[in-house]
């Protein structure tokens, strides 16, 4: 349950093969996911820009998820999840830099196969960020770009 | 306008390079002397803030303003000098995105006194004093300007209408501003201004193959071979991600390019963009060696926002409270 009522503000970049597809069949077999999870659809996880991860704390989310297709083979593309898995690990020790938990950033493989492992993710994943309570990027810099000594 | 147009320099949170970049255009300043009325240039001739503050609004036709907004005074002269000139350009990188003074972004005023004042091994302050706003000596009190938390461009402090990027501006660049402020020639306010409009790869003269890279170095670490891609050779440069218009100086002289010149056309976060490049030419087929090749890379934030943190998506480092 929420901690002090917070709700986390979670956006899901998911690749239109493999875990859309996981996250579609989910909603359609109703398994219990929470409410928190926006879901933004690209075409394929290795169109997943960093600065949509980046756009996406400034925005207000909580906790960024991305998601694809289960490398080596299962990439609509070819190898789109490969350029995927070679940008990930520099984006989350860009995302520590900066100073966001790396709990509150999270990227693998869902197969379109794999509806009930999208549905468990969102449980878990929503519980972590309210463990961690919410960021709050743009009042944060607020804060700090005051003029008050 | 009427008579010759009157023209302001100034610096704010910078190292002065932007102010010997004015000059780099050599002899022809006594050009640009004779076409042009200089009435504030703290750097090069006498001045008051009361002089600046005793004109009309509006009545500088261009301001050239350098640095970033660090400090109350910097803020207090941005907001001066936005309403006594008609055209406002943000001058050289610190201005434009914040440059190497945004990179206090990564602390604040606390985290930096605590290393200029007391931490640093160069430093004697038996009494641990760090800068305050007011004191109170026996002839008055005297005043310091607030030393603000976070570093922030001159655009994100006052409307600005043109930038002129780079550490510092090339001197052609700043000659060709020149010369299209006096002739009128100007693009649509909001432009960036003295640079190209692609990025520093084109302009770059090492032969381009494929890029595949299997270990990064970092430049004191390997002897880069002088005609291929710098990036091929596992050496981190901001080529792809930087907008042209310096000629490719750093990399011309066998150095990586480090961004200064800020992202090309079209681009938000050139940091995020930068490590996209990068990233994307490591030459792993598993996530474990992609890991551990991306691993060897030092202080992601550091390289890949040299010079635009301060002017990125989110701006700032969020410290533990």
């Amino acid at each position: 349950m929420a901690q002090n009522g917070f709700e986390p503000h979670i956006v899901a970049f998911l690749c239109n093969w493999c875990t859309y597809a996981a996250a579609d069949a989910a909603g359609i077999s109703r398994m219990q996911q929470p409410l928190n999870v926006d879901v933004i659809r690209v075409m394929c996880s290795g169109r997943i820009d960093p600065s949509f991860v980046l756009m996406a704390f400034l925005e207000g989310a909580d906790g960024v998820i991305v998601s694809g297709c289960h490398p080596p083979g299962d990439c609509h593309y070819g190898e789109g999840n490969y350029k995927t898995f070679r940008r990930m690990p520099l984006l989350e020790r860009l995302l520590q830099d900066y100073g966001i938990e790396k709990e509150r950033f999270h990227w693998g493989w869902i197969s379109a196969a794999e509806a009930p492992k999208w549905a468990q993710l969102t449980k878990e994943f929503t519980s972590r960020i309210k463990e961690l309570g919410p960021l709050e990027w743009k009042g944060y810099l607020k804060e700090m770009e005051s003029e008050e000594a | 306008m009427a008579g010759k147009p009157r023209v302001a320099f100034y610096w704010a949170g910078s190292c002065g390079g932007c102010e010997i970049a004015v000059l780099e255009i050599r002899e022809r300043i006594l050009d640009l002397a004779q076409a042009v009325d200089i009435i504030f240039w703290p750097v090069a001739m006498d001045f008051k803030y009361q002089d600046v503050e005793a004109m009309e609004d509006g009545s500088i036709d261009v301001c050239f303003f350098n640095g970033a907004i660090r400090s109350a005074e910097n803020e207090h002269l941005a907001r001066l000098f936005r309403a006594k000139s008609k055209t406002l350009v943000a001058y050289g990188s610190c201005a434009h995105e914040g440059c190497i003074p945004g990179l206090a972004n990564l602390s604040d005023r606390e985290g930096i006194f605590e290393v200029v004042y007391r931490e640093n091994p160069s430093v004697e302050n038996p009494e641990k004093l760090v800068p305050v706003t007011r004191y109170d000596l026996p002839e008055g009190e005297v005043e310091l300007p607030t030393f603000y938390d976070t570093v922030r461009t001159l655009g994100q402090t006052v409307p600005v209408d043109y930038s002129v990027p780079g550490c510092p501006p090339q001197a052609h660049q700043s000659w060709a501003v020149f010369e299209a402020f006096v002739k009128g020639e100007l693009p649509p306010v909001g432009s960036v201004i003295g640079a190209g409009e692609k990025t520093v790869c084109d302009e770059c003269e090492h032969v381009k193959e494929e890029k595949k890279v299997k270990q990064f170095f970092r430049i004191h670490e390997i002897v880069p071979d002088e005609k291929k891609c710098l990036l091929e050779q596992g050496i981190i440069c901001a080529g792809p991600a930087t907008r042209s218009g310096c000629g490719a100086l750093c990399p011309t002289a066998n150095l990586p390019c480090r961004g200064c010149y800020g992202p090309p056309p079209g681009v938000v976060d050139q940091g995020a963009k930068f490590l996209s490049a990068v990233a994307s030419v490591v030459d792993a087929n598993t996530e474990e060696e992609a890991a551990r090749i991306v691993s060897q890379i030092a202080d992601p934030i550091g390289t890949f926002y040299r010079f635009g943190l301060a002017a990125s998506l989110l701006r700032r480092r969020k410290l533990d409270q």
